[in-house]
């Protein structure tokens, strides 16, 4: 008798009734999201209503024309050319390089100090684990700006001027004769080309040409590696036998940018006390440096917890796996430990990547000159143009920000576990 | 066998011998920790170099320290070329460094509302505490924000009526449905600040006069900006993060991308951006004349700030929750709110709390961005310090004073929060 019961599905239909807006779960949502929408958009027309009322009363415009009028101001670091005669966009330009350059730079000193802390952390020597603990804990705990300034305030004090290097008796010496730590900066050697090939006019920026030479060899030969790998791979997989690769792997990496170096006439140019300060080299500004070391040992502390994270999530399972399949201690690390910590890593330390490149905006406590310095700084209190220019300035970093937390989807999505 | 054809039979058992030498104590120590091998071996050495040499340079500058003197010239004079600490700085401006500007008079009371603060957090924090002490947790922010800026206290008083007003609709209009009800509610509460709030406060002024004299934000700074800024962005941040991050995971695309585009602004911009937002931008956004406190303002931006990052932080403790979690609250008939309020933010916020307490610890770390738009938290005071002729290029003893008193505050955070996932741990593994 079972075919006999009949079930309906469907619910019996109901008149509309102006209460199921509120009550019926069916249109709920949709006289919430309405509401949402109203407000919103009520904010936002008042918002603009009370801006063009108040830039009205100002006498201002919003225009972004100042971005073309000429700067005047000088900017101690440039990675492009600039000098004051040059426009604001410019300088915003290299605000920008300077920004992006100490990003870079200090994502690479956290990451080494971070996981270097954070293996250690998990060491079985109790002497080097506290020590690496006490390293964490206090920098996690004590503001990133007063570490920018401590490191500021070091480079400023406690260092030595440019003429305790001076003399018979001199009370300082370089490293290696080659670098210099003042009281005016760190003096570096420079690489220098002989034979330059000038530079390439791109319109905006003119890269060396030498440089770009200098990279493109480098991408070229990785890809070559890279080819050879995967061919090896091939042979092992067919043969069961792996080609010896490691001479040819040598060669390719450094044969052609090492002769590329000797053909360009590569040589070093060291700094040299010259009256009361060094020339030559490179200089590195006390700035930079502060904002370097207070970036990257403060991040490196948080890194260091995330690495010392990833490595605890991998089950002791996994490595006893490897051991028993036969794998050495160095092929277990690097295939089946490192593979599995590094998904549970990688989005933290992007995420402080991130960290780094938005606290690069604490440059202006050294006198660091990035972004927020020229562009935001004295480009806006010269013209004038807050609004246009925090508007501006935000999406910048707002940029930069979705271009890292985008690479990291694409990361995410490339090593995330494929499973059901 | 039996014992006849044995010689010999131990009847009692020897006692236990001392392990090897090599086997227990410092030696086992050295062999197998601190010098099992030569990696370890090296940094072993690197490292006692590193703290012998960190002993050496910071012990004379800190045991011949100088605990009175009026100048840092005087201090050197007392020190006679010697290297040592000047620690009189602290002693001459420790009050500067924790309050700003704030009249020494008037000290007492920022420190009755600090006490008082803590007797507030207390029931919150610790569950022996007993719960009836959280009505005073509620009346705390009323009576803290009358301690340190002073005037009239019916001014907190009758904001506190707007509540009370709005309680009253609620209660009278609940019969309409919930959501009428709330929205009633809080027309009403709102229609008591905007409309009746003014008059009475004057009122019941000039009838009963309760004021203490009157400190205005200029005058505030140290640490006492910090921990109101910082204490009020954290209280605010973790509810508003937890609707912002509902927001995020609703099924309702509007409000979903609402939250979205919020958050991701929020986390991409630098905080000193939204700071200066705060200080050069807000009065091009409001209507032309208004003007308000610069303290309010950096308050809202701070918490906004921190929402994003509470919301993010919540809202990967909601997706680490079993989908079999929801489906059971459907299933027992909860609604929406009811489900969320006893089944899912539970079990959310607890897995969320590391990610939490970190995000607060980032928020009182960050307040010290406030000296960027002319605010005078301790790290603007340390500059205005050293900017005195007394005490001009005086630099580690101020760091070192901040950084302590900072180090204490986020380590003991810290601390609670693993308190908490201990005394939070109800699974077995």
């Amino acid at each position: 008798m079972a075919h006999a019961i009949t079930f309906s599905t469907r619910e019996p239909h109901r008149a509309f009734r102006l209460s199921m807006l509120l009550n019926d779960s069916r249109y709920r949502s949709y006289t919430i999201q309405i509401f949402v929408l109203m407000c919103l958009m009520l904010g936002i027309a008042w918002l603009v209503d009370n801006t063009v009322r108040n830039l009205a009363l100002l006498g201002k415009d919003f225009s972004f024309s100042f971005l073309w009028s000429t700067a005047g101001y000088d900017i101690n670091q440039r990675l492009i050319n600039y000098d004051t005669q040059m426009t604001h966009g410019r300088a915003a330009l290299v605000g920008l390089l300077n920004t992006v350059v100490l990003a870079v730079l200090s994502c690479a000193l956290a990451t080494i100090i971070g996981v270097a802390a954070g293996v250690l952390r998990l060491s079985g020597n109790p002497i080097v684990a506290r020590l690496m603990t006490v390293y964490v804990e206090v920098f996690r705990n004590i503001p990133l700006l007063l570490w920018i300034l401590v490191f500021g305030a070091i480079m400023s004090e406690a260092v030595p001027a440019p003429n305790a290097f001076k003399g018979e008796n001199a009370t300082a010496s370089m490293i290696f004769g080659a670098v210099a730590i003042t009281n005016r900066g760190v003096f570096v050697p420079e690489p220098l080309f002989t034979r330059d090939l000038g530079t390439l006019n791109l319109g905006i920026i003119q890269p060396s040409l030498s440089v770009v030479a200098i990279v493109v060899v480098v991408i070229l030969c990785w890809l070559v590696h890279r080819a050879l790998v995967r061919h090896a791979e091939r042979v092992q997989s067919q043969t069961g036998i792996r080609p010896v690769t490691w001479w040819k792997t040598i060669t390719v990496l450094s044969g052609p940018p090492l002769l590329l170096l000797w053909a360009l006439g590569f040589h070093l140019g060291y700094p040299e006390l010259r009256g009361f300060n060094f020339q030559g080299g490179l200089q590195l500004r006390n700035a930079l440096i502060a904002m370097w070391l207070g970036l990257g040992i403060y991040t490196g502390a948080f890194i260091a917890e995330n690495v010392r994270a990833g490595i605890l999530a991998i089950s002791k399972g996994q490595s006893e796996a490897a051991h028993a399949l036969g794998l050495r201690p160095g092929k277990t690390m690097r295939l089946v430990i490192l593979p599995q910590a590094l998904r549970v890593i990688v989005p933290p330390l992007i995420s402080q990547y991130l960290n780094i490149t938005k606290n690069t905006s604490l440059g202006l406590a050294v006198g660091y000159m990035d972004l927020r310095s020229t562009f935001g700084g004295i480009t806006i209190n010269q013209t004038g143009r807050e609004l246009e220019g925090m508007l501006l300035l935000m999406l910048i970093y707002l940029s930069l920000s979705l271009t890292i937390s985008g690479s990291m989807n694409v990361y995410n999505a490339r090593v995330g576990l494929k499973e059901r | 066998m039996s014992d006849r054809n044995l010689t010999f039979v131990r009847r009692e058992m020897l006692p236990a011998r001392e392990p090897p030498t090599n086997h227990f104590g410092i030696v086992k120590l050295l062999r197998e920790k601190l010098f099992n091998n030569w990696l370890s071996a090296l940094l072993t050495v690197a490292s006692l170099i590193a703290l012998v040499w960190i002993a050496r340079s910071l012990s004379p500058w800190l045991f011949n320290s100088v605990w009175s003197a009026n100048s840092l010239s005087e201090c050197r004079q007392i020190l006679g070329g010697a290297e040592g600490a000047c620690l009189a700085v602290i002693r001459d401006r420790w009050t500067q460094l924790l309050f700003g500007f704030y009249p020494p008079a008037q000290y007492w009371r920022p420190v009755l509302a600090f006490v008082l603060m803590l007797v507030a957090m207390a029931p919150i924090l610790f569950p022996p505490v007993p719960r009836r002490l959280l009505w005073f947790s509620a009346v705390f922010p009323g009576l803290a924000y009358w301690l340190i800026w002073g005037g009239t206290l019916w001014l907190p008083v009758s904001a506190y009526a707007g509540f009370t007003v709005g309680g009253i609709v609620l209660r009278l209009t609940t019969r309409l449905g919930s959501g009428v009800a709330v929205g009633l509610a809080f027309a009403g509460a709102l229609a008591w600040w905007f409309l009746a709030s003014g008059p009475v406060t004057t009122v019941l002024e000039q009838l009963l006069p309760l004021s203490l004299p009157a400190v205005t934000s200029r005058e505030m700074g140290g640490f006492l900006l910090s921990i109101v800024i910082g204490v009020t962005g954290i209280s605010l941040s973790l509810p508003l993060g937890i609707v912002l991050a509902l927001g995020r995971r609703s099924t309702m695309p509007l409000v979903k991308t609402v939250s979205v585009v919020f958050i991701e602004f929020i986390r991409g911009v630098p905080l000193i951006t939204l700071l200066f937002t705060a200080s050069l931008l807000l009065n091009y956004f409001l209507p032309p004349g208004t003007n308000f406190d610069l303290i309010l303002r950096v308050i809202i931006m701070v918490t906004l700030f921190a929402t994003a990052y509470m919301a993010e932080v919540i809202r990967g403790g909601l997706a680490a929750l079993p989908r079999g979690q929801y489906e059971a609250a459907e299933a027992l008939g909860l609604d929406y709110w009811k489900a969320q309020r006893l089944v899912i933010m539970p079990q959310a916020l607890k897995i969320s709390i590391p990610g939490i307490v970190n995000s607060f610890i980032g928020l009182f770390k960050d307040t010290t961005l406030v000296v960027f738009i002319g605010l005078l938290d301790p790290i603007a005071l340390s500059n205005s310090i050293r900017a005195t002729t007394d005490w001009q290029g005086i630099y580690w003893e101020l760091f070192i004073f901040i950084g302590g008193l900072f180090f204490i505050f986020c380590f003991s955070m810290s601390r609670y929060s693993m308190h908490l996932e201990r005394r939070l741990k109800t699974d077995h593994r």
